[in-house]
This record gives C-alpha cells, structure tokens and sequence, in this order.
C-alpha cells in the first residue's frame, strides 16, 4: 500500500505528458488544466490502493482517460466510426511513399515534417473520434504496450489492436486530406491506385 | 490487421514466378505484421524474421521507414513543449494542503 505523503513526490513528473494527452484528449488549454488537477485530486485521494512497485505512469493514465470519459464524453459528438473501416492499410505511404525527390539525400522524417506543419498534425489527431484517439496517444506518443493499454482503458487487447489500427487509419487519412488542401500534393497523388507505389505495399 | 492488397502476380500473362510468389509472401508478412513489430509487440524470432527480410527487400524497408518516421513525427508534434503557468504550483500546493490536513 503506497503512503499518500509520497504522492507528490513520485507523480509530479509525470505531469507533462499528462497534461500533453489532456490537451489531445480535450482540445483546450483551460479544460486540459482542470484534467490534469482533478487527475492529480483523485490520484491522490486513491493512491493508498495503488501498489507500490507496479506501473504508476500507467496508474496515472488510467484515472486522466477515466477522468476524461467521465466528464467530457456527454460533450463529444457521436463518434463518426464507419469511414475509418473504408481507409486501405499504409494510405499514406501508397500516396506519398514515392514522391518526387524523396529519394535525394532526403529521410522520411524531413520529408513528412516539411509536409505537415506541427498544427496539422495535433489537429489530425484531435479529428479522430475520441476511443480512436486515446487509443493513438496511448501507443504512439505515450509508447504504453497493447497490454497496459487494455488495463488503463479497461478492454481486451484485442479490442486495443481494433482501436489502433482504425485510429492509426483515420490519422493518415486526415493528414493527407491536409496535404491535398494545402496542394502539396497534386492530382495524381489523389488517383486510388498510383501505378508508382502500387507495388509496396 | 490484413494486408490483402498485395499484387499477387496472376494477372501479368506469364504466370507468377515461384520466387517472386515467395518474395511476396514474404513481403506480405512482414507488411501484417509491420504495426506489431513497431510496436514492440512481436517475439524475439518474428522481429529476426522482419529484420532479415527488410535486408533484402527495399520497398519493405522503405514503408516500414515511413510509418516509423510518420510516428516519430506524430509523437514529437502531440507533445506539448511547455506547462502552462503556474499549474505544477497549484497542484503541488492543493496536494500539500491536502497531506497537512489528515
């Protein structure tokens, strides 16, 4: 059983990627604040059930999404889930795997970073519907594994590979939808099938 | 987590050659299993297995490169650099208050 003195002492450094995931999770600085304080509140209050030794930052993620679902879910619009089962596997790799000069000298990351700007990127993922889209900041920003996700959200790990893989579907999707309005890609990246890239995958 | 979109070579006239059937089956392998390996989530010898084939197979090499750096990206975009101001201060202090009160 973990003293409540010792709290503040262990938590307080989680406390930027705490406030980093209430800011995906609610999209506003003065909501994402009052998250992380009442995570703070309640974790504190039950951190005698906590024990010690086991996965705090896990424990902490755990009451921030619980939290978040709690208070802000009769505030989110029914999530719109169909269209993300309509999205090919690596949708963003088939479109802009083969642009033009990216082979010179050039890393995928400078590439994708000189595609989308920082802003985009928040705002694609904040687009996602909301178990979507925790289920993509637990993996892929916070880099929990399948089953500390499935503890923290409380699902079967099955469940949490069916909410990456249509989240992470739904992110490439949105984020070449910004690069098409932005015309950084032109029409023949927008083809379904471009001859190009068809092979890989 | 399927990837059935591989070209399966049957529709080119001459007839797949056996080992461009293997290369693919290899290739789509290791294309299901891209997230997972990413992930972490893999054995020791499924992670040898990928590792040996995306040696040999650029275009492999070149989406699993993507969708790592496409991540990298998203992970360093989502993180906010800052707290705002004064809130590890506030908490700090209603935790403190709370600890003296019991």
């Amino acid at each position: 059983m973990a003293d409540q003195a010792k709290f503040a002492d262990q938590a307080m450094e989680y406390m930027p990627s705490l406030y980093s995931a209430a800011m995906r999770m609610t999209r506003k600085p003065a909501d994402a604040e009052d998250l992380v304080q009442e995570t703070y509140l309640r974790a504190y209050r039950g951190f005698g059930g906590f024990k010690e030794g086991t996965n705090l930052k896990a424990w902490l993620y755990r009451i921030l999404t619980n939290t978040f679902i709690n208070r802000y879910r009769s505030q989110q619009r029914r999530p719109d889930e169909t269209n993300l089962d309509d999205i090919e596997d690596f949708f963003l790799y088939r479109r802009l795997g083969g642009l033009e000069g990216a082979r010179a000298n050039r890393s995928a990351e400078d590439e994708l970073l000189d595609l989308f700007t920082e802003t985009e990127v928040k705002e694609a993922v904040e687009s996602l519907p909301e178990q979507f889209r925790i289920a993509v900041l637990l993996a892929d920003v916070e880099g929990f594994s399948y089953k500390e996700i499935a503890e923290i959200l409380d699902v079967p790990i099955g469940t949490v590979m069916s909410r990456l893989h249509r989240g992470r579907k739904g992110l490439q999707k949105r984020l070449y939808d910004f690069a098409v309005q932005r015309r950084l890609v032109g029409d023949e990246g927008r083809q379904e099938e471009s001859t190009s890239v068809a092979e890989h995958p | 987590m399927t990837s059935d979109e591989t070209n399966d070579g049957t529709n080119d006239g001459t007839g797949p050659d056996p080992g461009d059937l293997i290369a693919r089956a290899a290739c789509r392998e290791s294309l299901t299993e891209l997230y997972w390996f990413l992930d972490g989530e893999l054995t020791v010898e499924r992670r040898t297995l990928i590792r040996t084939h995306l040696e040999a197979c650029n275009g492999c090499l070149e989406t699993f490169d993507f969708e790592a750096e496409l991540r990298l990206v998203v992970s360093m975009s989502c993180r906010e650099r800052q707290l705002p101001p004064g809130l590890q201060e506030r908490i700090a202090q209603v935790l403190a208050e709370l600890t003296e009160e019991r």
